[in-house]
């Protein structure tokens, strides 16, 4: 398991930002894709917006994306009907074989 | 220098347990029989196309076949490996570099191309169902898209397969029987989605030079657009709209001076009903929000323009297999050979083949 993968089991999102020209690389990686500087690991807003969503089996799914502009697929918990462009917040993270990503709605704030 | 398909071959697409290289090898047999005067000897390239995990294939597929050419080895861009395929094959001929090249994709019902692992940004949602229902819910919102015209597209491919003897579906389905079909997410229907399966398919290529003595009907490819805007679903920005699929048409279109309007037939890759009404728009021949209409009109009339042979819908989808197998359909439709499927007098056809969620894209443009 990578530094990566670990961090989000113990529910941290981190990314990679790039040391020479502080571009978020995402998918992480080792080498910023902007410009081949050395990267560091960074963690990520726990704030996004939802980009687009449908459902299986009753739950939502989303597409999100967190304020540095990173984009992920996802899970919405929320009691109500979700719509696009709703602020989401990242309840939970984790990773078992594969990633996942937990958001709720902000309801009420 | 001009580049043309000089002899095609086919496999039955089917669930049938078969070994890679022997699918491949299959394919090839037509392609020899079909051509007039070829020999092992005549071919310069063999290049494999598949997502298979098997190393050296097309070296072993060279030597099942009695061919040792000056290059061989594999292509591999998951769904749009054949076309990818072909366009390499085409490189090596206009550059000078070979006479002729043979294409042969095949791929096998687990393939490992099905879900690409790499791609973290779609946490656990990686299978392509989801990317899939995500474009369906974007148009939908943009269109107003009803569940019944997603399921037209899945009607009409099904019953344009019926008179294609070598897809893995032979019945037709009804709108309603595809709306009713189980429910994979809450806008994708089993019915909407192509069906992985194995076969093969090969296409040799030739160069303006030698094509004449294996054809006396040569099909030109005379556009040529790819491009790979990511890998990851997420940089897609527009979620009604394929990026790497706009970009490789106008390439295409600018190649051959060809434009929208000229195209008489066209096989597109309709992984999922969604990809077929996002892809009409996106390469030009339909206007913004009107593929549902066009879809429907196609169905009403039976009209075979777009995906005659029934497309990866009706025809299955061997991933490696399918952009040669779509390739093959648009060179019998410009011969005049394509039977019961035949657009009367087919003179310009495109071929679109795209992967992983549409971060790829390759269209091909052919003439007589
Ligand atoms: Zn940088």
């Amino acid at each position: 398991m990578n530094k990566f993968e670990q961090e989000l089991k113990n529910n941290n999102f981190v990314c990679s930002r790039c040391t020479r020209c502080n571009k978020i690389v995402w998918p992480p990686s080792d080498l910023c894709n902007k410009c081949f500087g050395d990267v560091v690991w960074k963690p990520v807003s726990r704030k996004a917006r939802l980009i687009e969503f449908s459902r299986k089996n009753g739950e939502y799914f989303c597409m999100a994306e967190f304020d540095e502009g990173i984009r992920v697929m996802g899970t919405v918990e929320s009691a109500s009907i979700v719509h696009v462009g709703q602020p989401l917040t990242l309840t939970r993270c984790s990773y078992d074989d594969t990633e996942k990503f937990v958001f709720s709605t902000d309801e009420g704030k | 220098m001009k580049v043309g398909i000089a002899s095609t071959g086919l496999t039955k697409f089917s669930k049938d347990d078969i070994s890679i290289e022997s699918l491949m090898v299959s394919s090839i047999k037509p392609v020899f029989e079909n051509a007039s005067n070829l020999e092992q000897k005549d071919i310069d390239v063999v290049l494999t196309s598949t997502n298979a995990n098997d190393k050296y294939l097309a070296n072993i597929v060279s030597e099942l076949s009695g061919i040792s050419p000056k290059v061989a080895h594999s292509v591999e861009s998951l769904c749009n490996s054949g076309t990818n395929c072909l366009v390499s094959a085409y490189a090596y001929i206009s550059s000078g570099l070979a006479k002729t090249a043979l294409v042969v994709g095949a791929e096998k019902t687990d393939s490992p191309g099905l879900v690409l692992e790499w791609d973290k940004s779609r946490g656990q949602y990686k299978h392509p169902i989801y990317w899939s229902s995500i474009f369906t819910q974007a148009y939908m919102r943009k269109y107003g898209t009803t569940m019944e015209d997603l399921a037209y597209v899945s009607a009409k491919n099904h019953r344009n397969a019926l008179d294609n003897p070598n897809a893995y579906f032979n019945r037709t389905y009804s709108v309603e029987e595809i709306m009713q079909s189980k429910f994979l997410t809450e806008n994708i229907r089993l019915l909407d989605c192509s069906m992985p399966c194995n076969g093969a398919a090969a296409i040799l290529l030739a160069s303006e030079e030698v094509i004449s003595r294996f054809t006396d009907k040569p099909i030109w490819i005379t556009g040529i657009g790819q491009k790979a805007t990511s890998a990851g679903f997420t940089k897609n920005n527009d979620l009604s709209s394929m990026q790497s699929t706009i970009s490789s048409v106008v390439d295409a279109y600018d190649m051959s001076k060809k434009q929208p309007s000229d195209i008489d037939v066209a096989e597109l890759h309709d992984a999922f009903s969604i990809c077929e009404m996002i892809e009409l728009e996106d390469l030009g021949l339909v206007d913004r929000g009107k593929s549902m209409s066009y879809v429907k009109q196609l169905y009403d009339t039976s009209d075979r323009k777009i995906n005659p042979r029934g497309g990866l819908i009706g025809s299955g989808h061997p991933l490696g297999a399918t952009g040669v197998a779509q390739t093959i359909e648009i060179f019998n439709q410009l011969q005049g050979d394509a039977g019961k499927r035949q657009i009367n007098g087919a003179k310009t056809g495109m071929v679109h083949n795209m992967s992983a969620a549409g971060t790829s894209s390759t269209v091909l443009i052919l003439e007589s």
